[in-house]
C-alpha cells in the first residue's frame, strides 16, 4: 500500500486560516457563562484578523517560487498565491466592516467569523485547485458559507429572502457545475485538468461539458443571463458580507475559470467569441440595471454585475495578456469596490429591527457633513468608473488594451461606451453628495467607527498607489500570468 | 440462484414503483419507493458493484425518503384523495411520458446488443475495498475537503435553527 506524499507547503496558508477559524469556533466556549459583547466580539474579531495577516505573509513569502502540487489536485503557483493575497485583502477589509457592524444586530460573532474564515479558505482554494472534483467542493465550502452569511441578520424579512434565494439558485447551478464534469469525465476519463487537456475529444462531449461549467462560473461571477439573485443577495446580506463576498467570489472564481479554460481542450476560437458574447451583455445590462437604483446597496449590486464583464474582457483576451490585466483588476476593484461598501455602511440606519438599506438620499449634503468622508467616497465611485489616475482607471486601461492586442477591437469599444454610462450613476451619487443639503432622509452612523475608519483609510491608500505604480504592478502579476501561460 | 434471486428483486421492485404511482396516501407512497430503493440495492449488490449498492442504501433509501417523508408530513399526510378536475389529462400526460422514456431505454439497450460477458474495468472496481483505497490515497484531497463542507453546514444549520435572541437595548428601541 502506497501512501500519498502530501506536501504540506503547498498549502500553508489555507492551513492557517482553517486552524484560525477553529480558534474562533471554540472561542465562544472559553470563559464560561461570558455573556457577548462588543468588547468579546472585538476580541474573536482580532484572532481572525491576526489569521487572515499571518496567511498573507505566508502567501507573499512564497511568492516567486517554482509552483509545487499535491497529488496534481492543488498546486501553489503565483497565480495562486496572488489570488490568495486578492481574497486574504477582501476578507480582511470586510472584516473590519463586520467589526462594529456586527454587535449591532447579532450576539453570534463566533460563527460569523468561523463561517467567514471557512469561507475565505473554500475560495481559497479554489482558485489552487486543478481537479474539478476538488474545485467543486471548494465552491461548494464558499458558497453555503455565503448562504448562512447572507442570511445572518435574522431581523430582517429581505435577509431571509435573500438567503433563500442565494441558495435555491446556487444549488441549481451547482447542478449544472458538477453535470458539466461529469460530461468532461465521461469524455476524457479524468477529473484532472491535466489529463482533460490532453484527452478531451473536442466534439460534443467536450463542448456541453464546458458549457454547463461554465454556466456554473457564470452564476458565480454574476454574469448575464445568470445574475438574476446578484441585486436582491447583495442588498439583503450584511454590508460586510456584500463588501467581501462581491470580490472574494469573483476573485476565486475568475482563477478558477481560468485554469479550466486553459485544460479546456477547445480552441480559444470557439470559446473566446462566447465570452464575449457574455461580456458585452453582462457590461451592458449592468449598467442599464445600476442608472435606475435607489438604494445605493443594489446600485452597487449591479455595478458589480458591470465589473464582472468588464473582466470577461480579460479573459476573453486569452491566457497571458488577459490574465495579468483581470489580476490587476482584481486588485483594484478589492479596494475601491470594498471602500464604497464602507462608505455605505456608514450611512445606514444600525439596530435589529430597522431597515438597514441606504437610500442614495442618505448621502445627501454629505461633503457639508463630514468634508473628508464625501471626498474619499467620491475617489472610490470616480476609481469605480475609471477617472484617471486612480486605480479603476488603469485596470479598465489594461483590460480594453489587452482585448485590442488579442484582436477583440470591438469588444474594447462596447467596454469604452459603458464605462462612460456608468460615469452618470456613479456621479449622480457624488452630486448629492457636494451640492444638495443635508435634510431629513440624509443621515450618518455616528460616532464614526474607528474599524471601518480603517478599512477606508487603507482601501483609499490602496485605490491611490495602485493608481500611481500601476505599470511596475502590472509587470509583476505579468510575470505570474506568463508562468501559468507558459506551464 | 442468482437469476432466481434477481427475478425475485426485481418483481418486489416492480411491485414497488406501482405502489408509488398507484397509492393514494402519500406516505404509502414514499414507503413503497424505499422498497423499490431497497431491493435495487440488493440488485447492485448481486452485480458486485458494493460501493452503489451501500451509496442507494445511505443515500436514496436513507437520506432521500426520509427528506421526502419530511416533506409530507410538514404539508399534512393526511390530505387524502385529490381533487382531480383534469384527472384525465395528467394521466395520458403522465402515461404518455412513461411510455417514450420505456421507449428510450429500450432502445438504449438494443443498441449494445449483444452484451458483452466481459465486465467493464477492474473485476473488484466497485468493491468497498477498491473505493476506500482510491479515496484516501488518490482522492485525499477532495476527501479532506469535504470534512471542511461538512463543517461549514454544522456551523450553518446551528446559525439558522438558533433561536433568535436580540439584544436588550434592542428590544427597548
Amino acid at each position: 500500500m502506497n501512501l500519498p506524499h502530501i506536501d504540506f507547503s503547498v498549502i500553508t496558508p489555507e492551513l492557517i486560516v482553517i486552524a484560525t477559524a477553529l480558534v474562533v469556533m471554540l472561542a465562544e466556549f472559553v470563559g464560561a457563562h461570558a455573556t457577548p459583547s462588543p468588547t468579546r466580539s472585538h476580541r474573536i474579531a482580532l484572532i481572525a484578523l491576526l489569521g487572515l495577516v499571518l496567511a498573507a505573509l505566508a502567501a507573499v513569502a512564497g511568492l516567486g517560487r517554482a509552483a509545487t502540487d499535491i497529488q496534481g489536485m492543488l498546486v501553489a503557483d503565483d497565480l495562486g498565491r496572488y489570488l490568495e493575497l486578492v481574497v486574504l485583502l477582501a476578507a480582511a477589509l470586510g472584516l473590519l466592516l463586520a467589526w462594529d457592524y456586527l454587535p449591532q444586530f447579532t450576539k453570534m460573532h463566533s460563527e460569523y467569523y468561523a463561517l467567514y474564515l471557512l469561507a475565505v479558505v473554500g475560495m481559497m482554494f479554489m482558485g489552487k485547485s486543478t481537479e474539478l472534483i476538488t474545485l467543486f467542493v471548494s465552491l461548494e465550502i464558499l458558497s453555503v458559507a455565503l448562504y448562512v452569511l447572507t442570511g445572518f441578520h435574522r431581523g430582517q424579512l429581505a435577509a431571509g429572502e435573500a438567503a433563500l434565494k442565494y441558495f435555491l439558485l446556487g444549488a441549481f447551478s451547482s447542478a449544472f457545475f458538477i453535470y458539466g464534469a461529469a460530461l468532461l469525465y465521461g469524455d476524457t476519463g479524468s477529473t484532472h485538468l491535466v489529463d482533460i487537456a490532453a484527452r478531451a475529444s473536442g466534439g460534443f462531449l467536450t463542448l456541453a461539458g464546458l458549457a454547463l461549467l461554465l454556466v456554473g462560473f457564470g452564476f458565480k461571477l454574476a454574469v448575464v443571463p445568470f445574475h438574476m439573485w446578484t441585486p436582491d443577495v447583495y442588498q439583503g446580506a450584511p454590508t460586510p458580507v456584500t463588501a467581501f463576498m462581491s470580490v472574494g467570489t469573483k476573485a476565486a472564481a475568475f482563477v478558477a475559470l481560468f485554469r479550466v479554460l486553459q485544460a479546456a481542450g477547445v480552441s480559444y476560437a470557439t470559446w473566446s467569441l462566447v465570452l464575449a458574447l457574455l461580456a458585452t451583455l453582462t457590461m451592458t445590462w449592468g449598467n442599464l440595471a445600476a442608472l435606475r437604483q435607489s438604494s445605493l446597496k443594489r446600485m452597487l449590486a449591479y455595478s458589480s454585475i458591470a465589473h464582472a464583464g468588464y473582466m470577461l474582457i480579460g479573459v476573453t483576451a486569452g491566457m497571458q495578456l488577459g490574465l495579468s490585466a483581470v489580476l490587476f483588476y482584481l486588485f483594484a476593484y478589492a479596494f475601491m469596490n470594498i471602500g464604497a461598501f464602507a462608505v455605505v455602511s456608514l450611512l445606514e440606519r444600525p439596530g435589529y429591527h430597522a431597515t438597514q438599506d441606504a437610500t442614495i438620499d442618505a448621502a445627501r449634503g454629505l461633503f457639508a457633513r463630514k468634508p473628508l468622508l464625501a471626498v474619499v467616497m467620491a475617489i472610490f465611485l470616480l476609481s469605480l468608473a475609471g477617472v484617471p489616475p486612480l486605480a479603476g482607471f488603469f485596470g479598465k486601461l489594461y483590460l480594453f488594451n489587452a482585448a485590442v492586442q488579442s484582436g477583440w477591437i470591438w469588444l474594447a469599444i462596447v467596454g469604452m461606451i459603458n464605462s462612460v454610462v456608468s460615469a452618470y450613476y456613479y456621479l449622480r451619487v457624488t452630486v448629492l453628495m457636494f451640492m444638495t443639503e443635508a435634510d431629513e432622509t440624509s443621515f450618518l452612523r455616528s460616532p464614526l467607527s474607528n474599524a471601518t475608519g480603517l478599512a477606508i483609510a487603507v482601501a483609499m491608500v490602496g485605490t491611490l498607489l495602485l493608481g500611481i505604480f500601476a505599470g511596475p504592478w502590472l509587470q509583476q502579476l505579468g510575470q505570474a500570468a506568463l508562468a501559468f501561460a507558459g506551464s | 440462484m442468482t437469476l432466481i434471486l434477481f427475478a425475485f428483486l426485481a418483481l418486489i421492485a416492480l411491485a414497488g414503483g406501482l405502489g408509488v404511482v398507484l397509492s393514494r396516501n402519500p406516505v404509502h407512497s414514499a414507503l413503497s419507493l424505499l422498497l423499490n430503493f431497497a431491493s435495487i440495492a440488493v440488485i447492485y449488490f448481486l452485480l458486485h458493484a458494493q460501493f452503489l449498492g451501500v451509496v442507494q442504501v445511505i443515500v436514496y433509501a436513507g437520506a432521500i425518503v426520509v427528506l421526502f417523508l419530511f416533506v409530507v408530513m410538514l404539508i399534512g399526510g393526511n390530505i387524502g384523495p385529490y381533487r382531480h378536475g383534469s384527472r384525465t389529462v395528467t394521466s395520458v400526460i403522465a402515461v404518455g411520458l412513461a411510455a417514450a422514456f420505456l421507449a428510450l431505454v429500450v432502445w438504449s439497450v438494443v443498441q449494445v446488443l449483444p452484451m458483452s460477458a466481459t465486465p467493464v474495468g477492474a473485476p473488484d472496481a466497485g468493491s468497498v475495498q477498491a473505493v476506500g483505497m482510491a479515496l484516501y490515497t488518490d482522492y485525499l484531497v477532495p476527501f479532506e475537503l469535504a470534512s471542511l463542507l461538512l463543517l461549514v453546514g454544522m456551523l450553518g444549520g446551528v446559525v439558522l435553527a438558533r433561536r433568535y435572541q436580540p439584544f436588550a437595548e434592542d428590544e427597548t428601541q
